[in-house]
Parts: structure tokens; sequence; C-alpha cells
């Protein structure tokens, strides 16, 4: 049946209105997130439906190589409250200390429980597991460097999606691969009763109702231009949210990697630097030298691509636009290369076209990690202002992973702790959600309007005349946000960003397709997304533009420090007017003492 | 047509480095492959993206010499 019929039909009230399915839980995502909870859900005997893009274990979380962090103190001492002060410190104070101590507790425990459900880590010649020191991780509260992370070789997220993905087939977890979350479904008092979602195969929409919908649907890197993100993290799940009503918090929060490959995005990992190669500008000078005499090309990912970003400004950037930089290595030994970095060398011959035996890379930072998202509570439970107070629970719907802000990376993320909140908030939001259903053992009765908001898009896609290109407003809006909200952000670009941006987005609404049919259909499929990554968009430069300081992955030309006095608070933007609000953090912790606002110096 | 939409989702992929390539070679190559590279690529595209990455970066030997030809050109873009 077309969707104009289906829409029909919905508002006619008539029986063949709706298709739908009922599961116990509805999960959105089958990274890490997603399956660390529907493992929880379906070994507990729930009926689970888990809804992906791709077949789950090519979701984004498979290219994670660094590790998870916990403070399991294999190799040097070390304890979850110096892994505490870390992230806190980490986060430029925006984290919510009562979530990061929940975090770093259960580190060790989630580590522990994955070793037991097969994950193949790296071990110790004790037979231990294997940890590696990884930048920000420190002992006693800021001394020397900790080793903190667990890996399983170079392959830490695929063994993670591998071993989370056997564990849930065995426990009878349903999977449903290529279909893609549309819109969550909400009645009248702002309950979450299920969520819309088309089965690409078929090109089929349907209802699939639950007591407890949880997003997992990872980042939305792909706003940016220059991003190592993979295709599909077009943040679909933050779409969802605000089109529902649902606020999206810390925005303007994003983790630049200072090593992208120039024009293509793919991350050269830290390790390059780690082993000795160093940045240059067009003038061949080893510019971090004037940034961090002390930590160099060394220094945390925000200082780096900062300072990379400055050269370019400034006129020092490579190239005949001038506007990357070289990353050398051709000073070390060609062994050293092929032995201890032979994937980076791949990757620079594969995408930049040089063997960095002999040239250096080109390289330019690169949009790499959402700190914000959904807002929720360490439960996983979103949390948003309705009903009668600011942070209300939303009945039905919970989030977890990089689509959620919950918020334990506040204004800047350490590497490897984004695994780890994963790992103990998929299983957190898992046991809420056990609890939750406890008491909510109906569901709630769809009403045939349910599916309106997905049918009105899809009928509007298909019927568009003279309709804007897909590809050509993505890639409007790629390029607008990296030249308005990029690294750093000064006021008129920001001003005009915004501007520009809510045309861009209006335009979204105006895409036209030409393949209509209903079978595999990804020019449908990617109109979609191009909505969701709008959404994204607009309350990224709305809340950048707001936000009068620097803090963390936030750098504003005009507002060069950190001003607790005034933006120590989280922001929350509204969809509707493009609305922003803000919350106080939560500075006081589970059990132990705060760690109150210092300046942050490495 | 319709095979064609499939195969280029299943080139959507959790590593950006596939990303890239896979949609590049299907940009160039796809429409000339032979029905036997059709089921080559298409048996490639079920490796997880670890392997594969490394088989076209030649990490890995090529142990099904089937694949080899496919392969080939997916290394030499
Ligand atoms: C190159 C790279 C390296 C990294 N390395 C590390 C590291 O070493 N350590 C670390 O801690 N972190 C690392 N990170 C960050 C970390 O990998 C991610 O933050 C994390 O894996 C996100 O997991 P997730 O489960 O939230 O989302 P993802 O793994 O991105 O999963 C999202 C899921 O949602 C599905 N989905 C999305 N939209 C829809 C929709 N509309 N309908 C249905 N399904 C949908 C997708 O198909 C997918 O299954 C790295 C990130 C990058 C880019």
């Amino acid at each position: 049946m077309p969707y104009g019929l289906l829409k029909l039909y919905g508002s006619n009230g008539s029986s063949m209105a709706i298709i739908k399915r009922k599961f116990d839980v509805v999960i959105v995502g089958a990274g890490g997130a997603g399956m660390r909870a529907a493992l929880q859900l379906s070994e507990a005997g729930f009926k689970v439906a888990v809804l992906s893009k791709v077949f789950p274990t090519r979701s984004h979380t498979v290219a994670a190589q660094g590790g998870i962090a916990a403070s399991l103190g294999n190799v040097t001492e070390d304890s979850w409250h110096w892994h505490m002060y870390d992230t806190v410190k980490g986060s430029d104070y925006l984290g919510d200390q009562d979530a990061i101590e929940f975090m770093c507790r259960q580190a060790s425990e989630v580590v522990y429980e994955l070793e037991h459900f097969g994950m193949p880590f790296d071990r110790l010649e004790n037979g231990k597991i294997y940890q590696r020191p990884f930048g920000g991780q420190s002992q006693n509260f800021g001394g020397a460097q900790a080793t903190r992370s667990c890996a399983a070789a170079d392959r830490t997220g695929h063994a993670l999606l591998h071993t989370l993905y056997q564990r849930n087939v065995r426990a009878n977890t349903q999977f449903f691969v290529e279909w893609m979350g549309l819109d969550l479904i909400r009645d009248e008092q702002g309950d979450v009763l299920g969520v819309t979602a088309l089965e690409m195969e078929t090109g089929e929409v349907m209802a699939l109702q639950a007591r407890a919908v949880l997003l997992a649907t990872g980042g939305g890197g792909r706003i940016f231009q220059a991003s190592t993100n993979a295709f599909i993290n077009t943040g679909d799940g933050l779409g969802m949210a605000a089109r529902s009503g649902i606020p999206l918090e810390d925005m303007e929060f994003w983790q630049f990697h200072p090593t992208g490959v120039y024009g293509a995005g793919v991350l050269i990992s830290e390790a390059v630097r780690g082993e000795g190669g160093y940045l240059l500008n067009k003038d061949g000078e080893r510019f971090m030298e004037r940034y961090a005499p002390n930590a160099k090309d060394l220094a945390s990912r925000d200082v780096v691509s900062r300072a990379l970003t400055m050269e370019i400004k400034e006129g020092r950037g490579c190239g005949k636009n001038a506007d990357h930089l070289l990353l050398k290595l051709n000073h070390l030994d060609a062994d050293v290369i092929k032995m201890r970095l032979p994937g980076i060398r791949e990757i620079a011959i594969k995408f930049a076209q040089v063997d960095p035996i002999n040239e250096p890379i080109p390289v330019v930072p690169t949009a790499h990690y959402m700190m914000g998202g959904i807002p929720t509570n360490f439960y996983g439970q979103v949390v948003a202002p309705y009903k009668t107070g600011p942070e209300e629970v939303v009945q039905g719907l919970y989030a977890v992973g990089e689509c959620a802000c919950i918020s334990v990376h506040g204004a800047n993320r350490l590497g490897t702790n984004s695994l780890l909140d994963i790992l103990v908030f998929g299983r957190a939001a898992g046991r809420q959600i056990i609890e939750d259903l406890k008491k909510n053992s109906h569901h709630k009765k769809l009403h045939t309007d349910s599916m309106d908001m997905s049918l009105a898009r899809l009928v509007r896609l298909d019927s568009q005349k003279d309709g804007e290109s897909v590809a050509q407003v993505g890639e409007a809006l790629r390029k607008t946000m990296q030249e308005h909200c990029g690294v750093f952000r000064f006021a008129d670009m920001l001003k005009e960003g915004v501007t520009k941006i809510s045309e861009i987005a209006e335009q979204t609404n105006h895409t036209e397709i030409r393949d209509k049919s209903k079978v595999f259909n990804t020019a449908r499929v990617e109109a979609l997304e191009l909505t969701n990554l709008a959404e994204v968009a607009l309350a990224t430069i709305v809340s950048a533009e707001a936000r009068n300081e620097s803090r963390g992955a936030h750098a504003r030309d005009d507002f060069s420090i950190r001003d607790d006095n005034k933006w120590l608070k989280h922001t929350l933007y509204f969809r509707e007017g493009r609305r922003l609000d803000y919350k106080p953090v939560r500075l006081k912790p589970l059990t132990v003492e705060s760690f109150p606002p210092k300046a942050r110096t490495y | 047509m319709k095979e064609l939409d499939r195969v280029r989702w299943r080139c959507r992929r959790g590593m950006l480095e596939l990303d890239i390539v896979l949609q590049e070679f299907v940009d160039k190559h796809y429409m000339r492959l032979s029905e036997t590279e059709l089921q080559q690529f298409d048996t490639l595209l079920n490796f997880p993206d670890n392997d594969l990455w490394d088989m076209i970066t030649a990490k890995k030997e090529i142990e099904d010499i089937k694949l080899r030809s496919v392969l080939q050109l997916l290394r030499a873009d």
C-alpha cells in the first residue's frame, strides 16, 4: 500500500490502519550500548527487539581500537577514585559527578563480566588482563601516568561487538537488521509507547509497540565535513527525540581529533605521535613547541586541535589552499614505521597517497565524538522538564551510548571512557527497565494516529516536486558546520552559521527523490537520515552560539576562558522555537567529596 | 537496479575506511563486474569489517583464490 493510503486509513481509524508488532522492549541500535542492554533484558526473559540500520557487528563501535578504561591496576597501582578525578577534570567540570562516580566504580566489574562472556582481552605474562596507558589517565589525583585501558589488540571494538552479539543470539534477542527507526510514538501524557520503523527490504512502515523503548543509535559525527565517523552515524536517535519534544543536552560539545587524514577524515591514532611523529606547518616549523612547551605534540586532543586551527587561520597551513598541516614520521627508521605502525602506513598510502616512510601525512582536526545527546540520569532513563519538574523521567523512554548525555563526559571525553560508558550504562539501563516493567505490566493502547508523523514525512518525500537534492543539501550542511562551528568558534561566524543552518534545515523538508519504489530504496533512507543530521546540526550551532565561554571542546575566540560563575551549567536545546534552557551540573558525587572546579592544566 | 541499492547499503560499514573504499569501488567497477565477480564481491561483503580491511590492505593472505580478482581491484584503488 502506498504511504499516502496508509495515512488515509490511519486517520480514518480503519482496522487496516496500523501494521503493528508488540514487544516488551524495543531497542533502536545494535552497537555496544544497545547490545549490552539487550543482553540484560533477554536473559531476564523479556521479549526484546533490537533494530539496526546495518548488521549489528558492523556498528560503529567496531572502529574502536584503543580500549576500555577500568582501574584494574594490573600494570600500575590504580583506583576508581583516581579514575573519577581524571574524568571530572577531563570533562572541564561539566560532567555530573554522581554519574561519573557510578561509572568509575563499576568499571572493573563490567570488564570482568565481559571477560567472563568470552571477550578475548590481551594478557599479561601472569595471565591478568593487559592494560595500556592513555592520555588524561593519572595516579593519585593528577600525579604520574596511570595504565588503565584494557584492550584486545587493535580490535577492542570488534571483539566487544562479536562477544555481545553471540551472547544475545543465545539469549534469543530478536534482531531486525536493515530496519530504520523513524519516530517515537508518544501519547497525550507524553509517555512513550513505541517507535515507528521502516523495513528497508520491503519498504513497509510499522509501529513497534513496547512497554519500554531504548535509544542506542550512536553519534552524529557526519554533520561535519571532516569526520572520523562512519557514514551511518547520522544522529537518528537525537532526531527522533527532538521531533517528539525532548530536549538535547550540551550539543555544543564535540571532540575534534587533531589528526584526521586531510580530505578523507580517517583517524591517524595518537600512537604516531607517541612513537615520535610530530606536526609541521608550511614553514617546516614544529609549531606545537609554541603552544605546549612541555607536552608538545602529545598535549591533549583539544589543545592540539586548537593549535592546528590557529596555524591554518594565521596563514601557515600547507598545500595550495593552505588548509592543512603535516604529520612527519619520515625521520623515524623505516623499520620502526613498518613494525609498529603498519596500519597507519596503510591508511596514509590509501587515503593520502603518501608513504609516510618518505613523506609527511597531510592532516586536519576532525570531528570525532559527540559529548552531548539525549538527557538521561545514570539509570538510562530519559529526563526532561515536563509535567511538574525540570528533570522528570519520561515514562517508557531510555537512552544509552553516544546518543545519550548522562553526562559523564561533560565538555570533553577522555579516550577509552566511551566504551566504558556504553557497557556500564547499557547494563544499568537494562536493569532499570526490568524494575520499571514490574510496574508497567501492560501495553498502553496505541492510537490510530500514532504513525501520523512518520507517514506525513514519507508522503511529503514521495510527493515532492521540484525539490532539493539530498546530496547537495547534505554537502552544504557539512560544509557550513565545518566553517562556522568547528574547532574555534567566532561570534560573527556562529551568528551567520545559525541563519545558514536554519535555511539548510528548512531545505531538508523539501528534498526530492527520483526513485519512489518501496523495495530497498536507499535514496529514501538517505533523505530521512538527512532530516536527522539537520536536527543535530541545528541543536549544535544554536547551543554553541549561546555559550559565551570556552570550556573543554567548546572554544570561543571572543570568550577565551572558562566562566564558572555564569556557565557551570548544562545546555538544553528544545526544537520547538529553538529555545534554550539550562540546568545545573550535579557537583555532588554519590559517596565521596566533590571535586571543585580548578584550572585544567596538563 | 535494486541489487545495486542493496549492495550499496551493505557497503555501509562500521569503519570509515571501508565506507570510502567500498563506495568508490562500487561507483567505479560494479557495473562492469562479471557474474562470478559479483558473487565474489558479495562474499567479501559478508566478512567482518576488520578482516575485510586486512584483506584489502594486504595484511592478510588471500586464502581463497576465488576472491582474488575482486580483491585485486579493491587493492588497486
Ligand atoms: C575511529 C574511532 C575510534 C574510537 N576508539 C575508541 C576507543 O578506543 N575507546 C573508546 O572508549 N571509544 C572509542 N571511540 C568512541 C566509541 O567507539 C563510540 O562512542 C561508541 O562505540 C558508540 O557506541 P554506541 O553503541 O553508542 O553506538 P554505535 O556503535 O555507533 O551503534 C549505533 C547503532 O545504532 C544503529 N542505528 C542508528 N540509527 C538507527 C536507526 N534510525 N534505526 C535503527 N538503527 C539505527 C546502528 O545501525 C548501530 O547498530 C572511537 C570512535 C571512533 C570514531
